[in-house]
């Protein structure tokens, strides 16, 4: 059982790191538009370069 | 807008605080896919002065940030010309409103973190991991779940420490007691202390449940806030401001009384006054019903939102933003309101009885088991257990994520639903009741006869410079049979009487027949005679043009059987005609504002449920006193901002879409309630029985929630 000392510090920084990532998309502000972000996709305007 | 005294330009003017545009928010009502976003943004972002676009095609808004001399109506302009209808926004209300949506999403996520890492040490617990490793297992549980609690169970605490701090309970109450106690019993249990069952899931998964319900509840709560703000923000009309040397444009909140103000043709006028110069027809329909133009000279007075419709008027104000006549009418039907807001919802009635169950059943729970087996301990975990089991999840999940569901369901169809408690009242409609001028009728008038295709192009060229109503319709008129209109000279216009000029040395007049021809008796009111020289006059019958979809909008109603009514402040000649085309037998015509908060008062007390649709400053009291109500967009502001349910759409089908729809919400409500409350039935007994382990109350509650969020989220057959 002494594999546990690794892998529980392991599970939970993977957790913190999706928490992380979460935090991060939230900041961004990328829950405020789904229903714009869904039809986004379908826009050709910055295929070649992205929006500056 | 020019500024030619120095001095004023020097001196800031209180008004200039509070610039009527730097950066824009515009409602879009019509985007609906990347095409639109792309054209919007396109259209937009190439004009000079514009430095950054983003739609939000969810919220239908678009976010345009600008130089300072950029005004929203250029913005505007450029998009009508794409095909899109936009207004402007104020957003001030707003304020602050996404941030506690993005603090509440924030405290789901470590909730719900932690929950999950949580529950993947208690699996091991449950399947029998012993000593040390249950030990460790405890103690990196406590580690996760104690911050988290603390982080994201706040705002129960914070409610229920008010509520208890004014001797009150309140649903947080139950809630942060057990969050509160199975939390300190677990870490006691995983410092070793005591043997008991860890509890600290349970605490973690009440905490992110009823954080997402309160979530979806903050949604409905924003979207009907936001709804609210955008259609009063739709109409913070501007004033032209006439001040030594020069005018100046200022928003009509603005206005102090005294000030002097120029009305051209084709506003609103923006504040009460008495007339300084000019002579006028004046649309009142907005404030009476009236279809028919009211003539006004100097020295009379005029209203705040009625429509200057032929010469320009200089006016000084008397009353002007909150106090104008409009704005006081509002305050006192914001009483009226009030006594609607008090409607108590399904989950508030249910929240009432609900919360002092709850801690009868702990509190019975924890008396009971202390004198039956004498131990404290044993006595707190199934107090503990009965609470975690109780709380209300599901019963917080039932209602908003119905709620949400279905309003943002109709918003797609074109009604902004703006009342929290609209849908349940919605659901309880038997009769619906309509004004006429703007809501069955679009309040244009439409040539109703034909006139030769010479009369009708001599007509259209001594009408095009007009903004009254019947000249338009005869513009539109002549523009539908394709004709050019005539080139006429000498163009003058005659306030209350109508138009004069000439034509090849002809003398041309279009106008009232009593002032065309004062020497013939003169026929119903709207007629308009033409004419030419001295010839006999050429006559032009118009009427109200009713709304492409009214007939099928109310033949629909009526065959959900629901009853159908007007109420119009018109003549009953206009009145008798509508209803005679729509078949209506409930029809009164001459309708005073109280005189149809009468009606309706009278229908509520035989025990009528009405929805009222209606757009003008007459319906407002009515608006108020019904049990819903509905305002097309076109609508006074003052209506708009009262009704809980406004229209965007011109077609009126979406009305019985909305009671459809509310009906089947109301339903899922009920079903969602009944499920909730299952749950406890079952699981209740076997928490006071003391069987129901730390595990029994993670399965109940999560099935419980995903059931209920399921139902609501269930398409319709």
């Amino acid at each position: 059982m002494n594999v546990l000392v690794f892998l529980i510090p392991v599970s939970v920084t993977l957790g913190l790191l999706g928490l992380g990532c979460f935090v991060w998309t939230l900041r961004h502000r990328q829950y405020e538009d789904p229903e714009g972000d869904r039809q986004r996709v379908l826009d050709d305007r910055w295929d070649d370069a992205p929006r500056q | 807008m020019t500024m030619a005294c120095p001095g004023c330009v020097a001196a800031p003017d209180v008004r200039d605080a509070s610039p009527v545009a730097s950066d824009i928010t515009l409602h879009l009502p019509d985007i609906h896919c990347a095409v639109c976003i792309a054209a919007v943004e396109d259209g937009l972002g190439a004009l000079p002065g514009v430095k950054d676009v983003r739609v939000n095609l969810t919220q239908k808004r678009a976010y345009v940030s600008v130089q300072r001399d950029v005004d929203a109506d250029s913005l505007i302009d450029t998009l009508a010309r794409l095909g899109h209808r936009a207004q402007v926004l104020d957003t001030g209300p707003l304020a602050g409103q996404s941030a506690v949506g993005r603090d509440l999403l924030m405290r789901i996520g470590v909730a719900g973190f932690a929950m999950m890492n949580v529950m993947l040490l208690s699996v091991a617990v449950w399947s029998g991991a012993a000593d040390a490793t249950r030990e460790v297992f405890h103690l990196i549980a406590a580690a996760i779940a104690l911050p988290a609690v603390a982080f994201s169970a706040r705002p129960f605490f914070a409610s229920a420490f008010r509520a208890l701090s004014v001797r009150r309970l309140n649903m947080d109450v139950p809630i942060a007691l057990a969050i509160g106690l199975s939390a300190v019993v677990s870490l006691a249990g995983a410092l070793g202390l005591s043997d008991r069952a860890s509890w600290f899931d349970a605490a973690l998964a009440l905490t992110f449940f009823l954080l997402v319900g309160r979530y979806l509840d903050h949604l409905g709560r924003h979207a009907a806030k936001s709804a609210a703000a955008d259609l009063a923000a739709l109409a913070s009309p501007q004033a032209v401001l006439v001040r030594d040397g020069g005018d100046q444009v200022v928003r009509a909140d603005a206005l102090v009384p005294g000030d002097i103000i120029r009305v051209t043709p084709g506003s609103r006028i923006p504040a009460d006054g008495i007339i300084l110069e000019g002579r006028t027809e004046l649309d009142c329909a907005a404030l009476t019903g009236e279809t028919m133009p009211d003539l006004r000279a100097v020295g009379e007075l005029v209203a705040a939102g009625e429509m200057n419709l032929t010469a320009p008027l200089l006016v000084r104000c008397t009353r002007a933003g909150t106090d104008t006549t409009l704005h006081r009418l509002a305050d006192l039907i914001a009483q009226a309101e009030m006594q609607k807001s008090r409607y108590a919802g399904l989950a508030d009635r249910a929240a009432r009885i609900y919360a002092p169950a709850v801690h009868l059943l702990g509190l019975g729970a924890f008396v009971g088991w202390w004198w039956a087996t004498g131990e404290v301990g044993r006595a707190l975990e199934v107090a503990i257990s009965v609470l975690v089991i109780t709380c209300p999840c599901a019963l917080g999940l039932a209602v908003p994520a119905v709620s949400t569901v279905t309003t943002a369901r109709l918003f797609r169809m074109g009604l902004l639903v703006k009342s929290r408690t609209a849908l349940e009242r919605l659901s309880e409609i038997d009769e619906v009741v309509f004004d006429k001028t703007g809501t069955l009728t679009t309040g244009i008038m439409a040539l109703k006869n034909a006139p030769s295709d010479r009369d009708l192009a001599v007509a259209a060229g001594l009408a095009v410079g007009s903004s009254h109503p019947l000249s338009r319709a005869i513009c539109a008129a002549a523009k539908q049979r394709g004709l050019t209109p005539a080139t006429v000279q000498d163009l003058e216009e005659t306030a209350g009487a109508g138009v004069s000029g000439s034509l090849d040395g002809q003398r041309l007049r279009l106008g009232r027949p009593e002032w065309v021809a004062p020497d013939q008796t003169a026929p119903e009111a709207s007629e308009v005679w033409l004419q030419q020289g001295n010839n006999a006059p050429a006559v032009f019958r118009f009427a109200e043009e009713l709304r492409p979809d009214a007939l099928a909008c109310i033949a629909a109603l009526r065959a959900d059987g629901i009853g159908v009514a007007l109420l119009s402040g018109d003549a009953p000649g206009a009145v008798g005609r509508i209803a005679g085309a729509l078949g209506l037998t409930e029809a009164h015509a001459r309708m005073t504002p109280e005189g149809k908060a009468a009606w309706l008062q009278a229908r509520a007390d035989a025990g009528h449920r009405v929805l009222m649709v209606g757009d003008g400053l007459n319906d407002t009291g009515a608006l108020a006193v019904a049990h819903a109500s509905l305002a097309p967009a076109t609508a006074l502001d003052a209506a708009r901002t009262l009704a809980d349910v406004v229209l965007l759409s011109d077609s009126l089908m979406p009305i019985r879409e909305a009671l459809a729809q509310s009906r089947r919400a109301r339903r899922r409500m009920g079903q969602n309630m009944g499920l909730a409350l299952g749950y406890n039935v079952i699981s209740v007994p076997l928490a006071l029985a003391g069987l129901a382990s730390p595990l029994i109350a993670a399965i109940a509650m999560s099935t419980s929630s995903l059931t209920v969020s399921a139902n609501a989220m269930r398409s319709t057959k």
